[in-house]
């Protein structure tokens, strides 16, 4: 049973009551970041006070041990998602885990005429990509139509795969509408077809379990900071036998097996070799404590605690008569919507004025636009310490959202 | 200088509302190869506009705009297009940066401002500062690009 009141003793944002605009701040953009707990901020500094080194094949104590530290991230990463340490890499975060697939595995295995399938929910960072593969290789990217409410659906993926289909690439919630997608049926039809399966969990790993074998996907990328974890590291995650078949796209220190002065190289076995140069060592101490705070939690009761705040937003909203909701039946904790008659940013900027944090905007899926029938919305995301006066507090600001030049009069 | 109409909250409001609900220079002209014209989105927001100018004897006989936009850049974009209208350069890049100052809570001359006075506390919400100046930058940049092609 979550106690966000109890839960947020652990955050500094929350115990040092920052303000904004003058007023208790109302954090609604997890989608976007999460707020730090004390283990992880004390992890950082641990590092940076005490424990400062590199790591590789250093011949004194503090490297050793630092080699231990990256060791021990690996393994709960791989403990969280149930897989191999030796499966894990360390990234900058969800668009660098897509850039390395993209370059490292697309550009090599892809040829002219190939296919590369998306769906029109798509975040920029899995979408984007993915045109540069194309671009250099000559396949073609193209979106299997969402179902009218929005879904990711199997039926229209067979529809639209073929043999000609070489990547499948998918997330697993949306950072919009916040539906969750059938991933495990999904990658099955890649696979009946000879496609990868890349599954972009930015979304879907700090809220709920994710099993990476069940699910049987190729590749997985995610952020450490939306899930409590500091900006600047994240993970993918492949299958060992496709991260062998990866080439990487960084080259440098600390990934190269031998090198000589006629230009050859031979590159370490995964996953070394995607990790070149000093890694961001604070930042995987910090995600370690990230994950373990998580799970010390629960990410059942995460997710089933943000499921029932989803239903009690989509209430409460409903409820002021002024919000229009996009997505009121999508099961993450993510409730996308406007103020009758207010333009969005006009809206998120009153919120703002009300100490309410929530996001305006196309939220990096420009193309999803095309489908909502509206230039923008607002963005309204919860995480385990959300509580439902934080939601009260938005709905009563909704309701009187029709005053939003009070942001800048009142 | 002191205004014959004290400028209230309230009547900012209702410059702001009238000129986002009925916006008067909001349409694609017609004549498009009249018009000097620019582009300006930004990464941080939905606004999305064009800006059109036309000039004769550097004097503007009439400024336009068109696209997507929020209530603040709607109303600040439609304004600058009632000032800029019979304006010389000079005078329009005087008042442009006269905006640019109060915008910025730095020291400005009030007297050429007239409905533009209404985004006087656009600073409240720092975040919104590039939607009440993106049609303005965009004429300011329009207006300077002539100057350059004069010179030249």
């Amino acid at each position: 049973m979550i106690d966000p009141l109890l839960i947020r003793k652990d955050f500094p944002m929350y115990r040092d009551h920052v303000e904004m605009q003058g007023k208790p701040l109302i954090w609604l953009d997890n989608a976007s970041t999460t707020f730090k707990p004390d283990c992880v901020i004390e992890a950082i500094e641990r590092y940076y006070k005490k424990e400062t080194s590199n790591s590789h094949r250093g011949d004194y104590d503090l490297c050793y041990q630092m080699d231990q530290e990256v060791m021990k991230t690996r393994k709960a990463v791989a403990n969280l998602i149930h897989c191999k340490p030796e499966e894990v890499v360390f990234t900058s975060g969800t668009t660098e885990g897509v850039n390395l697939i993209s370059f490292g595995w697309a550009m090599e295995h892809l040829k002219k005429g190939d296919e590369i399938l998306l769906n029109e929910a798509e975040h920029a960072s899995n979408v984007l990509p993915w045109y540069k593969a194309a671009k250099v290789t000559g396949a073609v990217v193209k979106f299997v139509p969402l179902t009218e409410e929005g879904r990711v659906s199997v039926e229209n993926l067979k529809a639209a795969i073929s043999n000609k289909t070489k990547i499948v690439a998918c997330a697993h919630v949306t950072n919009v509408l916040g539906y969750i997608a059938p991933i495990k049926e999904l990658a099955k039809v890649a696979h009946e077809h000879g496609a990868i399966f890349v599954m972009d969990g930015a979304q879907s790993v700090p809220h709920m379990k994710i099993d990476v074998k069940d699910l049987d996907v190729d590749f997985l990328v995610f952020s450490g900071h939306k899930m409590c974890g500091p900006t600047g590291i994240g993970v993918l995650y492949g299958k060992y036998s496709r991260l062998e078949e990866t080439q990487p796209y960084m080259s440098g220190g600390g990934m190269n097996d031998k090198f000589n002065m006629c230009g050859e190289a031979t590159f370490l076995e995964p996953p070394a070799r995607f990790e070149a140069g000093t890694q961001h060592l604070a930042g995987i101490i910090g995600l370690r404590a990230a994950i373990e705070y998580l799970q010390s939690i629960g990410l059942e009761e995460i997710n089933k605690y943000e499921e029932e705040l989803k239903a009690y937003a989509v209430k409460k909203l409903e409820e002021t008569g002024n919000a229009i909701i996009y997505n009121a039946k999508s099961e993450a904790g993510i409730v996308t919507f406007n103020i009758k008659d207010v333009f969005a940013q006009d809206g998120a900027t009153y919120l703002n004025s009300r100490g309410i944090a929530c996001r305006s905007g196309q939220h990096c899926a420009k193309i999803l636009n095309d489908f909502l029938k509206t230039p923008a919305t607002i963005r309204a995301s919860f995480y385990f310490y959300t509580t439902k006066d934080d939601i009260d507090a938005l709905a009563d600001a909704v309701k009187n959202g029709g005053n939003y030049l009070d942001a800048f009069f009142n | 200088m002191p205004s014959s109409i004290e400028l209230t909250p309230q009547i900012m409001r209702e410059i702001i509302m009238d000129h986002y609900s009925s916006p008067r220079h909001k349409m694609t002209p017609k004549d498009a190869a009249d018009y000097s014209t620019t582009h300006s989105a930004s990464v941080n927001c939905i606004d999305d506009i064009n800006v059109y100018l036309k000039s004769k004897d550097g004097v503007v006989t009439d400024a336009l705009w068109d696209g997507t936009a929020c209530a603040i850049s709607t109303a600040s974009t439609d304004i600058i297009c009632d000032l800029l209208l019979g304006k010389k350069d000079e005078e329009a890049l005087y008042i442009i940066e006269q905006y640019h100052h109060m915008i910025h809570e730095e020291p400005y001359d009030s007297s050429v401002l007239e409905e533009a006075l209404a985004f006087m506390n656009t600073s409240k919400q720092a975040a919104r500062i590039h939607c009440a100046t993106i049609g303005w930058d965009a004429f300011e940049s329009i207006i300077k690009e002539g100057h350059c092609h004069e010179r030249g």
